[in-house]
């Protein structure tokens, strides 16, 4: 009987997730009338628009996964190894954006780095490009953080450190060549998510007004009817392709660690 | 001036005082054990030597230069941990060769060494393995081979063979004490096992509570203990009282018998007890002629262990712990049997508190 309960919950969710899915497919397939065809599809990929912001923001996306490993391993691995006291404290941190909109975020930007700033970010592209990585990576904080923290657990990193210190190595050799390489799924997988959230992220480029992937899709929205479910499909079929990159790094190096 | 010193280290962890006043001078080529039970501070002086603690007081010098404030990475010395501590994502190869290249060592010189090592280690073959393809003992002697690598000035192990069981744990002690001794390297190596502790050792410092309660050959700890705490602590004991009958010439007697303490004269009146020890060997089953007393025991317990067999006796009112060899012809005594124990005086040990 809870058997039958459980299963018939499970297929709730199913339907309650699938149904709307299923139904934007299938009207994007609608354009031409009386039978099925992928012309939407070729409209968007047609598009030159959808090219240029896709690519811009891929751009972005391979920017803030660098700025974010950079700062999350040397602060995850610090916090571990010399202020574990610290560590609720910054737990509590990277879980701010979270907590605060995206909008707050761009809106303190535009006042701290306007063009009568001391400085102005927003004066050029390039400084709003900057400006909106790192906005970006404050977004993928949480993620990234979580997945090198749960990553690092994984190893000792007290007792390597301090084999590689006796051993002659400095701090950068210690986090470049033993620590990174290995928390490197960890990093992985954070990698893929924060790619999924730049490529759908709209309030911060759409106010920074940056040529980016998610301002494109809600301007496709605005004005057409068949493309916005095609670009929708698109959105998601990247998206759950990056989830399924996460899945297979992770079972990889699980098979690797199992052959032992 | 010797090869390593600790002068009068101290190491507070908050208010708790871990390391007290700790002295030690090391010889070129030495190798010293520290020995203690756990949460003694055996750790905490040899992370001190390492430079991963700095000393509350006290200083420490390296061929006779002052390191006390110097990092570990420029210490130049060798560590082995109980948690192998192989880095899991490079080949043994690799693992050996990370202090050469973190050194800067051209490929050529890196790739000789490596060899030189895996041959000295016995695992020539295994060099593209990872750690996780390798046994524990394995791993433990790619860490030894890692830490000789670069030519440390001294090498330093923590519980090394803990981790390991009792057959890799004899054959690796006697494989680092061999390879220690073929190099010459100064060396410390921290355990809460004497019996590793006095079989590789050229001396022993039995640490209790921070300090070092003494320091000496094996030999030396074991025979002659200057306190309870080391004579119990390494190796068993029998404890008797005698009563004095002449302090200037060491004259006691035992259950009626006389006999003559070694450190004459003593510092106590004439019929006063005194509290003397016994190892379990001294012992010994059967009248012999060179023996001062003779006593007879009953045997409570018979412990057959091979070569060696442990006899639980009741001896002059005390329960007591006797050696002996097994002898092929000789089957040992049955439990209740009365069985006669020569001892003298020469090897009884006088405990200070
Ligand atoms: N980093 C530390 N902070 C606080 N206390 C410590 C620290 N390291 C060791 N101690 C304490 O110091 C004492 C001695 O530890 P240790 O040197 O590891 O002993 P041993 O190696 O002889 O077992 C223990 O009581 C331990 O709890
Ligand atoms: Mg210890």
């Amino acid at each position: 009987m809870t058997r039958f309960f459980a299963w018939g919950t499970f297929l709730l969710g199913c339907v309650f997730f699938a149904l709307p899915l299923i139904g934007m497919t299938e009207f994007s397939l609608k354009m031409r009338r009386g039978e099925y065809s992928f012309d939407a599809y070729r409209r968007v990929f047609e598009d030159q628009r959808f090219w240029d912001t896709f690519s811009y923001s891929l751009i972005l996306a391979a920017a803030t996964i660098v700025v974010g490993v950079l700062l999350v391993v040397p602060t995850a691995y610090w916090v571990r190894l010399k202020l574990p006291q610290a560590r609720p404290v910054i737990e509590f941190i990277t879980l701010l954006p979270l907590v605060i909109p995206a909008i707050v975020i761009v809106f303190g930007y535009i006042r701290l780095y306007n063009t009568s700033s001391f400085l102005p970010l927003t004066g050029s592209a390039l400084g709003t490009d900057i400006l909106l990585t790192m906005g970006y990576t404050t977004l993928a904080l949480p993620y990234m953080y979580r997945s090198v923290d749960t990553g690092l657990r994984t190893i000792d990193v007290a007792t390597l450190t301090e084999a590689a210190q006796s051993l002659g190595a400095g701090w950068v050799t210690i986090l470049a060549r033993i620590i990174l390489p290995n928390v490197m799924v960890a990093v992985l997988s954070g990698a893929f998510l924060t790619l999924a959230i730049v490529l759908g992220e709209f309030t911060m480029a759409a106010l920074l007004n940056r040529p980016a992937f998610g301002p494109f899709m809600q301007l496709l929205g605005a004005n057409r009817a068949y493309e916005p479910p095609a670009l929708a499909v698109i959105a998601f079929a990247i998206t759950w392709g990056c989830m399924g990159l996460m899945q297979l790094v992770t079972r990889f190096s699980k098979h690797e660690r199992a052959k032992a | 001036m010797s090869f390593l010193t600790m002068t009068n280290l101290e190491k507070l962890f908050g208010q708790n005082r871990v390391v007290k006043d700790f002295s030690l001078s090391v010889e070129k080529g030495e190798f010293i054990s520290l020995l203690g039970p756990s949460g003694c501070g055996k750790t905490t002086v040899l992370r001190m030597v390492a430079g991963f603690e700095s000393p509350t007081a006290g200083g420490i010098t390296i061929d006779g230069k002052d390191v006390t404030g110097l990092k570990a990475n420029s210490r130049n010395i060798g560590m082995m941990f109980q948690a192998y501590a192989l880095f899991p994502n490079m080949t043994v190869a690799d693992n050996v060769a990370f202090g050469l290249k973190v050194k800067g060592a051209p490929r050529a010189e890196r790739d000789a060494r490596v060899a030189e090592m895996l041959a000295l280690i016995g695992l020539e073959d295994l060099g593209a393995r990872f750690p996780f393809q390798l046994s524990g003992g394995q791993q433990q002697r790619v860490a030894l081979a890692r830490a000789l690598a670069p030519r440390p000035s001294v090498l330093l192990l923590d519980e090394p063979l803990s981790a390991l069981d009792a057959k890799v744990r004899v054959s690796l002690r006697n494989q680092i004490r061999q390879i220690q001794q073929d190099l010459g390297i100064t060396t410390i190596f921290v355990t809460h096992d004497q019996e590793e502790a006095m079989s590789i050792s050229d001396r022993i410092v039995v640490m209790n509570g921070g300090v070092a309660d003494q320091v000496g050959a094996p030999f030396e700890i074991y025979n002659r203990p200057r306190t309870k705490f080391v004579a119990n602590f390494v190796g068993t004991l029998n404890t008797f009282e005698v009563e004095v009958t002449d302090p200037t010439t060491g004259r006691v007697t035992l259950a009626g018998q006389g006999l003559s303490l070694p450190n004459a004269p003593l510092a106590a009146h004439v019929g006063e007890k005194l509290s003397v020890a016994l190892r379990p060997e001294a012992l010994r089953l059967g009248r012999l002629p060179d023996a001062e007393a003779l006593l007879t025991a009953k045997v409570t317990d018979v412990n057959f262990m091979g070569s060696v067999i442990r006899l639980k006796a009741d001896l002059a009112g005390a329960a007591v712990s006797l050696d002996t060899f097994n002898r092929p012809d000789t089957p040992p005594p049955v439990v209740g049997s009365e069985v006669e124990v020569s001892l003298s005086g020469r090897d009884f040990i006088l405990l200070q508190a």
